[in-house]
């Protein structure tokens, strides 16, 4: 049907009317949506029953229809009709998607901006039909530091800071100390990151006072646990890469149980397990903080996944460079450490960036075995007697504060990837 | 000697520590049981369950098994992960086609869909379908017919139930219709490399998948009713439908958050697939006089397919374990139902634990398994 409308035929002779007309009705298609949909408007009442709501389509197909002139020498004609108006079809998808977002912007942008509230500091405040941004005030700091006693705050806020600065220490290094950088990152930075996040935000020493872990949370907790997930998933996962790739039968086998093992089970019965069945496997007056033990579930869950990336680029290296260095006389750890490694990385820099993806969005899971991060704690605000009612506010604001953290992450993964792509 | 040692010695010391670890943990747990007077075993699965499940493809009562109520969450499992694999199928494959669409528009929203929904954590978007947008859905007795026949509540979505007579009489047929299109398909395959002619096998099959159940309901006395859900006053302010098939609202929104969330990744999946198939191979078929039709279903699309369909079946199968998630909002799956309800009662945790572990594991190994043979069976084989 939407072949059959081709009875306007426009060219080049006839340019000026047929560009002039089309321009015309597409317009008015246009103002007839954003009257309705903004000014409640409706522009054609006269018209009969779905024709009102066919309108403003019809009319813009025609106008689409006519301004499509191939070669007319207009350049914007023409950039116009590439990009968005290549045929009719395209057309029609065009109109919808635009009347689409037409029609949902004015009901988004009142409920989110214009009849929001967000002053005030109690349920009462919210009066209007928007959205009650006032509860997101009042809860901010319950979600981003959990139960954390609200004076203390400052202590999570300066080991983060440490970590962070502590991490940046690789950009100063001196060129003579490089080489231990690897070293630097995989074995001393985890030690003093645990010590720094040990002392300053549990307590217990040094004048401090002890906060157990229960009270730790909210969108704090999220950036503890995947951090040290981080930290520790990925030496663990080249080591298990290495053993798969590994010519002794048993190393390799091993490895692949390892790897399928974990791959194969979805990470909240990994968590399940750390929660109700690895304290069975303890000694018995041996205890272990749940929080630890979710990192550790985490960290043997996500190396896996981290192996199978590694195990990916090693793969993807031509056998002249292990035979290469082979010949130069290296052993099995100087060839991987100084001709494998470096190259395999490089490559697998968007593997491992999607990786440390997913295990920043598993996070949340921590919240089944009782640990409060984000979205835990939107679950206990969601139930408060004096703050019912505010679910989508609260689901919104958690989703934008991880779509930035994920958006930002695999952004910067691309940055990385260009960083390093060596000609090959 | 010197080999023999470098070769020994490290997997020697592989297996002692492994031994040592199983060992420790295995002694421990010995001793913890028998502190606790816990003692370890199956036989537990034999016993009265006593607990009511929300959601049952079968029938199931408090007074069945264990046994049984596990076969109820795997069920439950698998008719979610089927349901979204479907839907992200679909979804995936437009917005994958869209994000190589010419038009800016199409182009640009299919690309922001992706990077909207694949950012957000999967428990945030389950928890937001089910805590925020589908509270929102009217109650029982406002809700609007969608359709005519169907309505969206806040308890659920209420569909029109069917009832069959002689069932078995069509499902033979579609059995028959099935065997006679791949017998179809081989006698075209056939046709076409020792004579070089072709059938429109798309177009028998379709007419035979059609035809041959119909003829079911002519001549076999197949018949099928539809039992609409009607609005039914319980109390003063309470109703509810009955009859039809009500979906809980958990289920919906496990679906739509898993399939949006999946189909994102399917959508990479399409999109790499396509563009992975070389420009030349598309002239190179253009110019033996090969129709684009042709082009695309003889050349573009077998080449394509064997790009996509491996990490397809990976995200699949990432769908399957994600579909665990809806022990957070009370869904009746695996994971709730075992290791969550019948754990809490029989507090058997090592027992429960590794048997859903088991489970999972079986069916992805079992999917990797086929992928595996699959792919070695489509992979170019280079001369």
């Amino acid at each position: 049907m939407i072949q059959t409308i081709n009875f306007l035929k426009p060219n080049r002779d006839n340019i000026k009317n047929y560009s002039i007309i089309g321009t015309f009705l597409v317009l008015v298609s246009l103002i007839d949506v954003i009257s309705n949909a903004f000014l409640k408007i409706n522009l054609t009442s006269f018209l009969p029953g779905s024709l009102t709501t066919l309108f403003p389509l019809i009319i813009g197909l025609i106008g689409l229809n006519m301004m499509r002139i191939d070669y007319s020498g207009n350049k914007k004609l023409d950039l116009l009709n590439k990009n968005i108006n290549t045929n009719n079809f395209n057309a029609l998808l065009t109109l919808l998607i635009l009347f689409s977002i037409i029609k949902a912007l004015p009901q988004s942008l009142s409920w989110m901006i214009f009849d929001a509230t967000i002053s005030g500091d109690s349920k009462d405040a919210c009066t209007g039909t928007g959205a009650c941004w006032t509860y997101i005030k009042v809860w901010f700091r319950r979600f981003m530091y959990g139960m954390y006693p609200n004076e203390f705050h400052w202590r999570i806020n300066t080991a983060f800071i440490l970590v962070i600065a502590l991490g940046f220490v690789g950009y100063f290094m001196k060129e003579n100390l490089k080489k231990y950088l690897a070293l630097y990152y995989v074995i001393i930075y985890p030690v003093i990151a645990y010590l720094v996040i040990y002392y300053l935000i549990s307590g217990g020493s040094f004048g401090l006072q002890w906060v157990e872990t229960g009270a730790w949370g909210g969108l704090s907790l999220t950036f503890i646990v995947s951090f040290f997930c981080l930290i520790f998933c990925f030496p663990l996962g080249m080591i298990f890469a290495l053993g798969r790739r590994s010519n002794l039968p048993v190393i390799k086998y091993i490895s692949i149980c390892y790897i399928e093992f974990w791959r194969g089970v979805p990470l909240i019965t990994v968590l399940f397990m750390s929660s109700v069945m690895f304290p069975m496997f303890l000694p018995e007056d041996f205890f272990m903080d749940k929080l630890v033990r979710v990192i550790i579930a985490i960290t043997l869950f996500e190396a896996a996944y981290c192996a199978e990336v590694i195990r990916g680029g090693l793969q993807s290296l031509p056998r002249g460079q292990y035979d290469a260095a082979k010949s130069l006389g290296m052993g099995y750890w100087k060839m991987h450490i100084f001709v494998i490694l470096p190259q395999a990385l490089k490559l697998v820099i968007p593997g491992i960036a999607n990786t440390f993806l997913a295990l920043v969005k598993d996070t949340p899971l921590i919240f089944v075995v009782g640990l409060a991060e984000l979205a835990g704690m939107l679950a206990l605000a969601k139930t408060n007697p004096k703050w019912l009612g505010f679910a989508m506010e609260g689901y919104i604001f958690a989703s934008i504060v991880f779509w930035i953290i994920c958006y930002a992450m695999s952004k910067y993964s691309y940055n990385l990837e260009a960083k390093y792509k060596t000609e090959r | 000697m010197n080999n023999i040692i470098k070769k020994f010695i490290p997997q020697i010391l592989a297996i002692l520590f492994v031994v040592l670890i199983f060992g420790f943990l295995t002694l421990n747990a010995q001793t913890n049981m028998d502190n606790r007077g816990i003692d370890f075993g199956f036989g537990f699965l034999s016993q009265e369950s006593s607990f009511d499940v929300q959601f049952s493809l079968i029938e199931y009562s408090g007074s069945d098994s264990y046994a049984r109520a596990f076969l109820v969450g795997l069920l439950n499992t698998l008719l979610v992960s089927f349901i979204s694999i479907i839907i992200c199928t679909i979804l995936g494959v437009i917005i994958g086609v869209a994000r190589l669409s010419s038009n800016y528009l199409i182009k640009n929203s299919a690309a922001w869909y992706v990077e909207f929904f694949r950012n957000i954590p999967l428990l945030l978007q389950i928890f937001f379908w089910y805590y925020a947008a589908l509270r929102a859905l009217p109650m029982p007795e406002k809700a609007n017919a969608w359709f005519g026949v169907t309505y969206m509540t806040v308890k659920g979505y209420y569909i029109p139930a069917m009832v069959w007579q002689n069932l078995n009489v069509f499902l033979y047929c579609g059995l028959a219709a099935i065997i006679s299109i791949i017998l179809l398909k081989n006698y075209a395959n056939k046709l076409r490399d020792t004579q070089g002619k072709q059938i429109p096998v798309l177009l028998y099959s379709v007419a035979l998948l059609i035809v041959l159940p119909l003829l079911s309901f002519l001549f076999g006395g197949v018949s099928l009713e539809f039992e609409i859900p009607e609005l039914k006053k319980l109390s003063k302010i309470s109703y509810i439908y009955e009859g039809g098939i009500s979906l809980p609202p958990e289920l919906i929104a496990l679906v739509l958050a898993l399939s949006l969330y999946t189909s994102t990744f399917v959508a990479e999946c399409v999109r790499a697939g396509i563009e992975g198939v070389t420009k030349g191979q598309k002239e190179a078929a253009a110019s033996v006089g090969l129709t684009p039709n042709q082009v695309l279903k003889l050349v573009i699309m077998p080449q394509a397919l064997r790009i996509i369909i491996p990490p397809t079946t990976n995200q699949y199968l990432n769908l399957t374990k994600n579909s665990s998630l809806a022990a957070a909002i009370a869904y009746p799956d695996l994971v709730l139902v075992f290791a969550g309800t019948a754990l809490m009662q029989t507090g058997k945790a090592i027992e429960i634990v590794s048997i859903t572990m088991l489970t999972y594991l079986t069916i992805s190994l079992t999917i990797a398994a086929i992928m595996n043979w699959y792919n070695k069976k489509i992979e170019i084989k280079e001369k």
